[in-house]
């Protein structure tokens, strides 16, 4: 008995290897595998989900086939940190030999894996959200190419916006890593130069909870605060501010102000309409092409199937890289040999139709793009959404500015106290 | 688990790997009776083959051939991601794994600040040596790495000095504040630690005209130091010292009133904990190429006692295979389910390994053994008991 009992497993344990065995020879074939990489984990989980959909919206637009091949996309998932995103595009490049990666999301990842890509000459990387400067301003990398703009460039034109309200002195309530300080100095160079003051700048940690000490250092002579925050941080800190009684109007960074944050529930929010921020998108830009995106973005992905009301950023700019990528395969036919010189040289040639508006890339192999300025509105039932209140075209990476008057974002870098 | 019955689970496994110890070590350590170490009938022992020799015949099995054997050729046959991401990974997760299995096993002490002492090695060797960021000093590795190795046992030692006067629950608390307070320095400190950020570009040294980050080289570096934390482990848990330790986890009461400094034999197994952790810390900043806050965060604490738990803590090298699985699945899992549900395949997993055997893949392989392997006639029968 026992020894039937013995065998019976044996013979299952073997059955179960083979199974395995071939169930791997009968996976070959031959499509052409795309590696994605959004973080599905940690503080951008929902955003990177977004990322997702929007990526596999840009391929099933083109009925997952380009040039007569087949596209397979290979996910993975990281959490923020750059080393888990490395982590995980070593596995899609090395390990499942994807000829194409886009990702990540985050700014600190972006830069870890645009240092990882010059390990794999022969890879082409696109970037899939993040917005840190350093990633294609500094130390570039030749097969790093990035379609959507970044955290400076979405801030273009908010400086003015900002005057044009009276707002003379701002006090900045800004996460302390990468983004938010390209998303700083997108603002500050211009509103600095129009000559507003930014007495005090407030640096908290991601993920931070408290925000008592931040809102007791607001100057009692500063007529807005500048709050470049995501998801829940800006919700604690509005709550928190809310409750400590402040009233001054504020300014939201391009993450700030995002479906997630205008949909919560408190006194303070009827008092968020008339915020001004900007961003690569706005939810009621009237062009055809967003109008058409959204449509697509809304059938594929309905609210009950987990979807936004309206594609939020992350799903914007995911699929604008991946369509990049896409196009890009079109142009050359899905000829990727000689290293892929010839689909490189394509992508950086490449005038890219998005939704807000065409894209080029400049010697960096960085997007020049639109950037709207935007209004927090209430329409008719209660909802809060964005409002264009201007649209500014070919935004580059230098703002406008000549190359080497041009500071990148730090800490403490510009200064306009 | 209370800290006497962690011990008492501990003690009921004594009779397998850990006190397979030599007779006159026990003796010299006073206290315990060794259990029955019958001398068994040595064909070579009149050999005049050297000590060494006839160690190693006495000591070798098959088995450890084959692991030899195998983890050589491994880098040959497999691919350099596998050979790099997977392999090289889990030897560095399981020699930090293994300073806790060290602690906890022989000493019961269960330490979650081990990760944090393998990030302060780690962030030594960013700050001290070179990166891309501006405020490293840009030391040279062979000054650097000494000193990393010195800060992190100086650091152990001090967080041993501070909650070894606690047991169970106590420790696991005072440490866990340790590590968390650790990450909040790193995250919030811009000066030293350069913040969220943290540095980047912080790679191995080329050295005799190698590029240690390459895959093959890289994983020698660990396999090399992974090996030299297991036998030392092995060497040390049958010293005196060792042999005094497991006394104090068993009995400290006891092993006071025999004379034994309990106190002092706990942070000395703190110190050496913490020079293991640091070699692995050294390694995991080598290997990831740049550390940040997010590497010494609460996840990493408790993922290093789940690879210790997972493994098994009863021999040393119950980390490394614990490690070997929880980087596989960390990897793979991915591939297997839904790309928004593979956590769950993770914990299941891990959740099973638990279930089914408190005492990890140690005690599982245990079980297996004495199931499916040959039928022992006397030996299996204590085991059955066991499991």
């Amino acid at each position: 008995m026992k020894v039937n009992k013995r065998t019976w497993i044996r013979t299952m344990c073997a059955a179960a290897a083979m199974a395995a065995v071939s169930g791997a020879a009968f996976a070959q074939g031959a499509p052409l595998k795309i590696g994605l990489l959004a973080t599905l984990e940690g503080p951008f989980a929902a955003g990177g989900a977004d990322g997702m959909r929007g990526a596999e919206l840009a391929l099933s637009q083109r009925g997952g086939v380009v040039a007569g091949r087949k596209i397979e996309l290979v996910k993975a998932s990281s959490n923020a940190n750059p080393d888990v995103a490395v982590n995980a595009t070593r596995k899609l490049v090395e390990q499942d030999k994807v000829e194409i990666m886009v990702g990540p999301l985050s700014g600190g990842e972006g830069i870890a894996v645009k240092d990882y890509s010059k390990t794999q000459p022969q890879v082409t990387f696109i970037n899939g959200g993040s917005g840190a400067q350093a990633t294609t301003l500094v130390n570039t990398s030749p097969n790093f190419f990035r379609f959507n703009t970044e955290g400076a460039q979405w801030m273009v034109g908010l400086g003015k916006a900002a005057m044009d309200k009276g707002y003379k002195r701002t006090m900045i309530i800004a996460e302390d890593y990468a983004f938010p300080y390209s998303q700083v100095q997108g603002f500050m160079a211009e509103y600095c130069r129009l000559g507003g003051k930014v007495p005090v700048k407030a640096w908290v940690p991601l993920g931070g909870k408290d925000y008592a000490s931040v809102i007791a250092r607001i100057p009692k002579d500063v007529d807005a605060l500048l709050v470049v925050l995501g998801g829940a941080d800006a919700v604690n800190f509005l709550t928190q501010y809310e409750n400590a009684g402040g009233d001054l109007p504020m300014m939201g960074g391009s993450i700030t102000v995002s479906q997630d944050v205008l949909n919560y529930k408190g006194k303070r929010r009827d008092s968020l309409v008339g915020t001004i921020s900007a961003g690569p998108v706005a939810d009621t830009f009237d062009g055809a092409d967003w109008k058409a995106f959204v449509a697509d973005y809304r059938k594929a992905y309905p609210v009950s199937a987990g979807g936004f009301p309206s594609p939020s950023l992350f799903a914007f700019v995911y699929y604008v890289n991946m369509k990049a990528a896409l196009d890009g395969l079109a142009a050359v036919n899905g000829d990727l040999s000689g290293g892929q010189a010839k689909y490189r040289e394509a992508l950086s040639k490449m005038v890219l139709k998005t939704p807000t508006g065409d894209v080029r890339l400049d010697g960096n192999r960085q997007a020049i793009g639109t950037t709207f300025v935007t209004e927090v509105v209430k329409d008719a039932q209660g909802n809060l959404s964005t409002k264009v209140s201007r649209k500014v075209d070919n935004v580059d990476q230098t703002l406008g500015i000549k190359k080497e008057d041009f500071q990148m974002g730090t800490r403490d870098v510009p200064a306009c106290p | 688990m209370s800290a006497a019955k962690w011990r008492r689970a501990m003690h009921t496994g004594l009779t397998g790997a850990p006190v397979r110890a030599r007779p006159q070590a026990v003796g010299r350590a006073g206290g315990r009776s060794a259990p029955a170490a019958a001398p068994t009938v040595d064909s070579y022992a009149d050999s005049d083959a050297p000590r060494w020799l006839k160690y190693l015949w006495r000591t070798l099995g098959a088995r450890h051939v084959f692991v030899l054997v195998f983890v050589l050729l491994l880098p040959f046959v497999a691919s350099p991601f596998l050979t790099y991401q997977v392999a090289a990974q889990s030897l560095i997760f399981g020699l930090i794994a293994l300073s806790l299995s060290f602690l906890a096993g022989y000493g019961g002490m269960v330490s979650l600040a081990q990760m944090s002492v393998a990030g302060m090695a780690g962030y030594a060797v960013a700050v001290l040596g070179a990166s891309g960021t501006a405020t490293s000093l840009g030391w040279a590795w062979w000054v650097v790495v000494p000193f990393a190795l010195v800060i992190a046992v100086i650091c152990s030692t001090l967080i041993g000095w501070l909650s070894v006067r606690t047991d169970g629950i106590y420790t696991i608390m005072i440490t866990l504040a340790i590590g968390v307070a650790f990450y909040y320095l790193v995250l919030q400190n811009y000066t030293v630690f350069n913040g969220f950020q943290g540095f980047q570009k912080v790679y191995p040294p080329v050295v005799w005209g190698i590029n240690w980050r390459d895959p093959m080289p890289f994983y020698f570096l660990c396999l090399f130091w992974a090996m030299a934390g297991y036998f030392f482990i092995q060497w040390l848990v049958r010293t005196p010292f060792g042999i005094a330790l497991q006394g104090t986890r068993d009995n400290a009461r006891r092993m006071n009133s025999l004379g034994f400094n309990v106190t002092a034999h706990r942070v000395a197994a703190y110190a050496v904990s913490g020079l293991l952790a640091g070699v692995g810390g050294v390694l995991l900043v080598w290997y990831n190429g740049l550390i940040t806050p997010g590497s010494v965060g609460t996840g990493w604490l408790i993922n290093v006692l789940v690879i210790a738990v997972l493994g098994g803590m009863k021999h040393p090298i119950g980390a490394f295979l614990g490690a070997i699985v929880f980087i596989l699945l960390q990897t793979f899992a991915i591939d297997l389910i839904d790309r928004e549900r593979f956590n769950l395949v993770i914990g299941g997993v891990f959740l099973a390994i638990v279930l089914f055997s408190p005492d990890g893949l140690l005690g599982l392989w245990a079980k297996l053994r004495s199931r499916f392997g040959p039928n022992q006639v006397l030996t299996s029968t204590p085991q059955r008991r066991q499991a």
